[in-house]
C-alpha cells in the first residue's frame, strides 16, 4: 500500500475510532446519569449536525461546487420524517417505534435525495458563484413553498393542501403551514444518531476513495481535463451532490424526530452558513476535520452562555480570527515558528493537504 | 391604477436594491470577494443618520453625510484588518471572514442600540406624498429612482473617465498585470471599499426612509436580495447591478400583489434560478471564457 | 469579671445561633427566566426579563421568608435554542420556569417540561398549543383564540363598521392563531371579511397588503400582530391616504413608546391589552416608575405580565410549601395542585385558570385619543 493511501486508512480508522469511543463514553455518562441535562440534550443535535457537515463537505470539498441551500434538504427530510411518523402513527399506533423510526428516516433520504436530483439538474449547470447563488435560492424556496404547505391525517388516510389550509372536518393537523410540523412524538435515540453518523462516514468515505470519488475529486481540480478524459462531468457532480442531499435529509429526520415542534423558519439561511463554517474550518475534503467542527462549534455557543449578550459577539471574532490565522500567510508562518518544536512531532503531509489551495 | 401603483412601489424598491446591487458588483469586479457584511453597513450607516438626527438634533442631509463619512471609514478599516490578509487565501476563506464580519457588526450594533426598534423619522426624504388623480406616490419613492439614477450615471462617468476608475477597471481585469503596470492594487481596492461602503450608507438612509423600521437586523434581507440582484444582472457589471436591482424589486412586488403575498420572496427566486438557465453569467454578465 | 465575660459569650453565642436559624427561615426560590434576549425577538425577551427582574428586586428587598434568585437564560425565539436553555436551566438547580416568552419555543419546551416534569409559567406565550395536552404549563396572558372571538364581538358591539379587512403573519403562530378564531367569530356575527393579506417575518413592505385592503373597500382594517409591522402598516395607510378604523391586539400594546414613533399616526387605532402604562392606579404607577428608573423605558405588556409572573410563582410557592430544597420535579407536583384553585390580582387583571392551563382574564378595550390609551364609549 502506498504511503499516502496507508495515511488515508490511518485517518479514517482514527476517525471512526473517535466516534465509536466518544459513543461508548457518552452513553455510559447517559446510563449512569452523570452527564449534564444540557449535553444530553445536544447529543442528538450533534448527531445530525455532524452528518451535515460530512455531507456538505462531500459537495464542497471532494466535488468543489459551494453549496449554500444545504439547510434545504435538511427541511424537507426533517418535515417527510415527521410526516411519515405521524402517518404511520395514526394509521397503526401499534408499530414498534424503532420500525416507524428506520422508514421515517429512509423515506426522508429518499424525499430529500429526488429533491436533489430535480435541483440538481439545473444548479450544476452554472459555475463558481452564479452556482452559489443558485443553492442559496433554492435553499429559500424550500422554506417558502413548506409555508405554505398543508398536510393532515385522519383514520390513516393523509391529507394535503397548498396556499389554502383546507382540511376535512376532524384532521389531525401533521403540518400547519409556518406553524411547521405539530405535536411530533419524540423516536430518536442516541444510538439511533450514532448508527445513522457511522452510516454517513461509511457512505461518504467508501464514496470518496473509489473510481467513482476520484472522477468526482477530478471534476473539482480540473474540470476541463476531466471532461477531456472522458469523465462525465454532470454525471459524478450530480452523484456527489444527491448524496449529500439525502445524507442531510437524513439528518433532519433524526433532528426533527427528536423534538416536538420544527418550523420551516428554523432553517434558514443563517443555518446553511453555519454547516458551512463547519466545513470550512474542518478543512475541505478533510472529513475528520468536519466532525471535529460540527462537535465544537455546536457545543461552544452552549458553553459560552455565561457571557449571554457577548456570546455571538465572541463567536464573531473568534471565527474571524481563525481564518486570518489559518489562511494569511505570515501569521501561519509566525505560528510555524512558535510552535515548531511541536509540529516536527507530526508528519508535515498531514490531513491538511486537501485545505483550501486557492480552488473552490 | 393598481398597477401603476405597484409598478412605482416596484422600481423603488428595485432602485434601493440597485444601490446596495452596486456596492456588491464593484467589490466582486474588483477585489474578486463576496462581501457579506456589505448588507450589515447599510445598516449601520442607517443607525449612524438616526443618531445624527434623533439625538444631536442634526439637519436630515448633515446626518447623511456624516453616515457616509463614518461608513467609508468603516469600510476602509474592515478591508484592511479583515480581508486584505486574506487576499491570496481562497476565496471561501475570505467569505466565511465575510460573514463573520457581517455577524460581528450585528451584534455591535444590538449592543450599541440595543434590540428595540427605532421609527425613522419624518425627514425631507419621505415626508410627502404626491397625487396624480387617483395615484399617490410617496416623495421617497420618487427620490429613491432619482438618486439611484444619479448615482449609475456618476460610477459609469467614474469608471470611464477618472484615473482611479480606470485603474479599477485594470484591477478588475487583470490585477497581476495592473501591478506590473505601476497600479497601487492596495489603495485601488480600499477605494471601491469606500465608494461601496458609502454607498451602503445612502441606501440604508432611503430604505428605512421608505420602510421606517430600524433593527439590527434590517439589513440581512435587503442584502440578501441585492446581492441576488447583483448575480442576477451580472455580478461585476455595473449596469448589471443596475437593471438586476430594478428587475428584482419590480417582480418581487408583482409576485405578492399577483400571484401570492406568501410566495413573493420564492417567486423571485425562481424569476432568478430562470434567467441563470438562460444566460448563465446573468443579464449583462459576460460570458467567461475558460482557457486550458 | 469572669462571669461577665462569660455572660457575655454566652449572649453572643445565643444571639448567632438565633441569626443562624433565622437564616434557615429563608427559602431560595430558583425562578428561570427563559426568553429571547438576543435576535430578532430580542425586545419581548428583554421586556419579560425585565418586568420579572424589578419583581425579583422588590421580593428581596422586603424581606420575609423568600428569596427569588433569578437565573436567566436566552433562547435566541429558536425552537431548538430553546431546549439548550431549559437543559441548561435546570443543570443550574431551577425549580420552576418563568417562560418562555415567545409561542413556538414554549410550545417545544413546554413539551419536554411535560415529559420531565417541570412546571412553566409562560407571562406571554399565548398560542394554544402551549398549554394543550398538558398539565405543566400555565398562561398569565390572554389566549390567543379568545382575543379573536373578542375582537370580532367588539366590532359588533361598539358598530365600528361591518367589512373587514385582516393582514397577519402566517409564519407566526400568534398572528394566525388569533386570525382564525376571528374570522370563524366573525363569520358568525355577520362581519364581512372583505379581504385577507398575508405577510412573513422579514417583510417590512406592506404596500400590496394596504393597497388591496383600500381596494376593497375595507372599514375595519383588524391587525393580530406586534406592533412593528402594525407601525410600517399605518404608515404605509397614510401614504396612500386610507383611514379606516385599525383595530389590534395585545401585540399592538408599545406602538407608542416606540423611539421616534409619530403617535399621530395611531390616532384612532384600538386595541385589546391587559396592561396599560398610563393607568393611575397605585400598583401601575409604581411598576412604570420603578421600570423606568431602572431601564430607562416605559414598559410594554410583557414585562407586566412577567412582573405578575413573578409574584404568582412566589404565592403559589408559599402556599404550596416549596423550600429550597424541592427538587423541580417535585415542585411542579405541588404548583399544579395549587393551580386548581389559585387566584391572582395583578397588574394585568384578575385571573384564574381553567384546567387546559389557560387563564380566565378579562382583556381591556382601549382607544388611543391624543397619543395616549382612552377608554372606549
Amino acid at each position: 500500500m502506498s504511503k499516502a493511501k496507508r495515511k488515508r486508512l490511518i485517518l479514517n480508522l482514527a476517525t471512526f475510532a473517535l466516534i465509536i469511543g466518544a459513543y461508548f463514553i457518552l452513553q455510559s455518562m447517559v446510563d449512569a446519569k452523570t452527564i449534564s441535562r444540557s449535553l444530553k440534550g445536544q447529543l442528538i443535535p450533534i448527531c445530525a449536525w455532524i452528518m451535515m457537515a460530512v455531507s456538505l463537505n462531500l459537495v464542497i470539498g471532494f466535488s468543489g461546487e459551494l453549496s449554500l441551500g444545504h439547510a434545504g434538504f435538511m427541511s424537507v427530510g426533517a418535515f417527510t420524517g415527521a410526516i411519515v411518523s405521524g402517518w404511520i402513527l395514526n394509521a397503526n399506533a401499534d408499530m414498534d417505534p424503532t420500525l416507524r423510526f428506520i422508514i421515517a428516516v429512509a423515506a426522508a433520504g429518499v424525499i430529500a435525495g429526488i429533491a436533489g436530483l430535480l435541483i440538481g439538474i439545473p444548479v450544476l449547470r452554472l459555475r463558481g458563484d452564479y452556482l452559489a447563488i443558485v443553492t442559496l435560492a433554492f435553499g429559500e424556496i424550500i422554506r417558502s413553498v413548506i409555508n405554505v404547505c398543508y398536510f393532515g391525517v385522519s383514520d390513516g388516510s393523509l391529507y394535503f393542501s397548498f396556499l389554502n389550509k383546507k382540511m376535512p372536518e376532524g384532521v389531525t393537523m401533521l403540518v400547519d403551514g409556518a406553524k411547521g410540523a405539530l405535536k411530533i412524538t419524540r423516536i430518536s435515540t442516541f444510538t439511533a444518531g450514532f448508527i445513522l453518523v457511522l452510516i454517513t462516514l461509511v457512505v461518504v468515505m467508501n464514496l470518496v476513495n473509489s473510481r467513482a470519488g476520484r472522477a468526482i475529486q477530478a471534476t473539482r481540480d480540473n474540470r476541463i481535463a476531466a471532461e477531456s478524459m472522458g469523465v462525465s462531468v454532470m454525471k459524478y457532480k450530480m452523484m456527489a451532490f444527491v448524496t449529500a442531499a439525502v445524507l442531510a435529509g437524513m439528518a433532519g429526520a433524526l433532528f426533527s424526530l427528536n423534538t416536538t415542534t420544527v418550523v420551516p423558519g428554523q432553517f434558514t439561511f443563517n443555518q446553511s452558513i453555519n454547516v458551512l463554517v463547519f466545513v470550512v474550518l474542518g478543512g475541505l475534503g478533510n472529513i475528520l476535520g468536519s466532525v471535529v467542527a460540527a462537535v465544537f462549534l455546536t457545543v461552544l455557543p452552549e458553553v459560552l452562555r455565561e457571557f449571554a449578550d457577548y456570546r455571538m459577539l465572541v463567536y464573531a471574532v473568534v471565527l474571524i480570527l481563525v481564518m486570518i490565522c489559518t489562511n494569511n500567510p505570515l501569521v501561519k508562518y509566525v505560528f510555524r515558528r512558535a510552535f515548531s518544536p511541536v509540529t516536527r512531532l507530526f508528519r508535515k503531509n498531514g490531513p491538511n493537504a486537501a485545505r483550501g489551495g486557492g480552488r473552490v | 391604477m393598481a398597477f401603476l401603483d405597484n409598478l412605482i412601489n416596484g422600481v423603488s424598491l428595485g432602485s434601493i436594491y440597485a444601490i446596495i446591487a452596486l456596492g456588491y458588483t464593484m467589490v466582486y469586479g474588483i477585489a474578486k470577494m463576496l462581501n457579506f457584511a456589505h448588507g450589515d453597513v447599510i445598516m449601520v450607516g442607517a443607525y449612524i443618520a438616526y443618531v445624527g438626527m434623533q439625538m444631536w438634533g442634526l439637519p436630515a442631509p448633515l446626518a447623511i453625510v456624516i453616515s457616509m463619512a463614518v461608513c467609508t471609514v468603516l469600510g476602509i478599516t474592515i478591508e484592511g484588518l479583515a480581508y486584505r490578509p486574506l487576499r491570496r487565501a481562497a476565496s471561501l476563506a475570505v467569505l466565511i471572514t465575510a460573514i463573520g464580519m457581517s455577524y460581528l457588526l450585528q451584534n455591535l450594533a444590538l449592543m450599541i442600540w440595543g434590540a428595540n426598534s427605532r421609527v425613522y423619522p419624518e425627514t425631507f426624504i419621505n415626508s410627502t406624498t404626491i397625487r396624480l388623480g387617483e395615484l399617490t406616490i410617496s416623495i421617497s419613492a420618487v427620490i429613491t429612482i432619482v438618486v439611484s439614477a444619479v448615482i449609475m450615471i456618476g460610477l459609469t462617468l467614474f469608471t470611464n473617465r477618472t484615473r482611479m476608475g480606470k485603474a479599477m477597471r485594470c484591477v478588475s481585469e487583470d490585477r497581476g498585470a495592473a501591478e506590473l503596470m505601476g497600479i497601487n492594487v492596495n489603495r485601488t481596492i480600499s477605494v471601491t471599499f469606500a465608494i461601496g461602503s458609502a454607498l451602503a450608507a445612502i441606501a440604508g438612509v432611503l430604505l428605512c426612509s421608505t420602510y421606517p423600521v430600524l433593527q439590527p437586523t434590517t439589513g440581512s434581507m435587503p442584502g440578501i436580495k441585492a446581492f441576488t440582484a447583483a448575480v442576477f444582472g451580472g455580478i461585476g457589471s455595473i449596469p448589471g447591478a443596475m437593471l438586476g436591482g430594478v428587475l428584482l424589486g419590480v417582480i418581487e412586488i408583482f409576485g405578492k400583489a399577483y400571484i401570492s403575498t406568501e410566495l413573493g420572496d420564492a417567486i423571485v427566486f425562481v424569476v432568478l434560478i430562470i434567467v441563470l438557465l438562460v444566460r448563465p453569467t446573468g443579464l449583462l454578465g459576460k460570458p467567461v471564457r475558460e482557457k486550458v | 469579671m469572669k462571669k461577665i465575660v462569660a455572660f457575655i459569650l454566652a449572649l453572643a453565642m445565643a444571639l448567632g445561633i438565633c441569626s443562624a436559624l433565622a437564616d434557615e427561615d429563608v427559602i431560595t426560590l430558583k425562578i428561570a427566566h427563559i426568553g429571547p434576549t438576543t435576535g430578532d425577538a430580542a425586545l419581548y425577551g428583554l421586556a419579560t426579563l425585565h418586568g420579572a427582574q424589578i419583581a425579583v428586586k422588590e421580593i428581596n428587598e422586603a424581606g420575609g421568608k423568600y428569596r427569588i434568585e433569578l437565573i436567566e437564560e436566552d433562547d435566541e425565539h429558536d425552537v431548538q435554542k430553546v431546549i439548550n436553555a431549559y437543559n441548561d436551566a435546570l443543570d443550574k438547580g431551577a425549580q420552576m420556569i418563568l417562560g418562555t416568552t415567545t409561542s413556538k419555543p414554549c410550545e417545544a419546551a413546554g413539551a419536554i417540561g411535560y415529559e420531565d416534569r417541570v412546571f412553566f409559567l409562560t407571562p406571554s406565550a399565548s398560542s394554544p398549543e402551549v398549554v394543550g395536552g398538558k398539565d405543566n404549563v400555565y398562561q398569565v396572558c390572554f389566549p390567543d383564540p379568545s382575543m379573536g372571538i373578542f375582537a370580532a364581538e367588539a366590532m359588533t358591539k361598539y358598530n365600528l363598521g361591518t367589512k373587514v379587512a385582516v393582514i397577519y403573519n402566517n409564519a407566526d403562530v400568534y398572528s394566525s392563531g388569533i386570525r382564525e378564531t376571528f374570522v370563524a367569530r366573525a363569520a358568525e356575527l355577520n362581519l364581512e371579511i372583505v379581504y385577507e393579506g398575508v405577510f412573513g417575518d422579514n417583510d417590512t413592505d406592506f404596500t400590496v397588503q394596504v393597497g388591496k385592503a383600500k381596494e376593497a373597500e375595507a372599514e375595519i382594517v383588524f391587525l393580530p400582530m406586534y406592533y412593528t409591522p402594525a407601525s410600517l402598516i399605518l404608515k404605509t395607510a397614510k401614504s396612500k391616504d386610507y383611514s379606516p378604523i385599525f383595530f389590534g391586539v395585545d401585540g399592538m400594546d408599545g406602538i407608542l413608546s416606540m423611539d421616534g414613533f409619530d403617535s399621530s399616526l395611531a390616532e384612532g387605532v384600538m386595541l385589546l391589552t391587559p396592561f396599560s402604562a398610563a393607568a393611575t392606579d397605585e400598583k401601575t404607577v409604581s411598576f412604570v416608575k420603578a421600570y423606568e428608573e431602572a431601564f430607562g423605558e416605559t414598559p410594554i405588556q410583557f414585562a407586566a405580565d412577567a412582573y405578575d409572573g413573578i409574584y404568582i410563582l412566589k404565592d403559589l410557592a408559599e402556599k404550596a410549601g416549596i423550600t429550597s430544597e424541592t427538587t423541580a420535579e417535585e415542585a411542579c407536583e405541588l404548583l399544579i395542585a395549587q393551580m386548581k384553585d389559585a387566584s391572582f390580582s395583578g397588574l394585568t387583571g384578575d385571573m384564574t385558570w381553567n384546567e387546559e392551563g389557560g387563564v380566565n382574564k378579562e382583556p381591556l378595550l382601549k382607544k388611543i385619543v391624543d397619543g395616549k390609551y382612552a377608554d372606549v364609549e
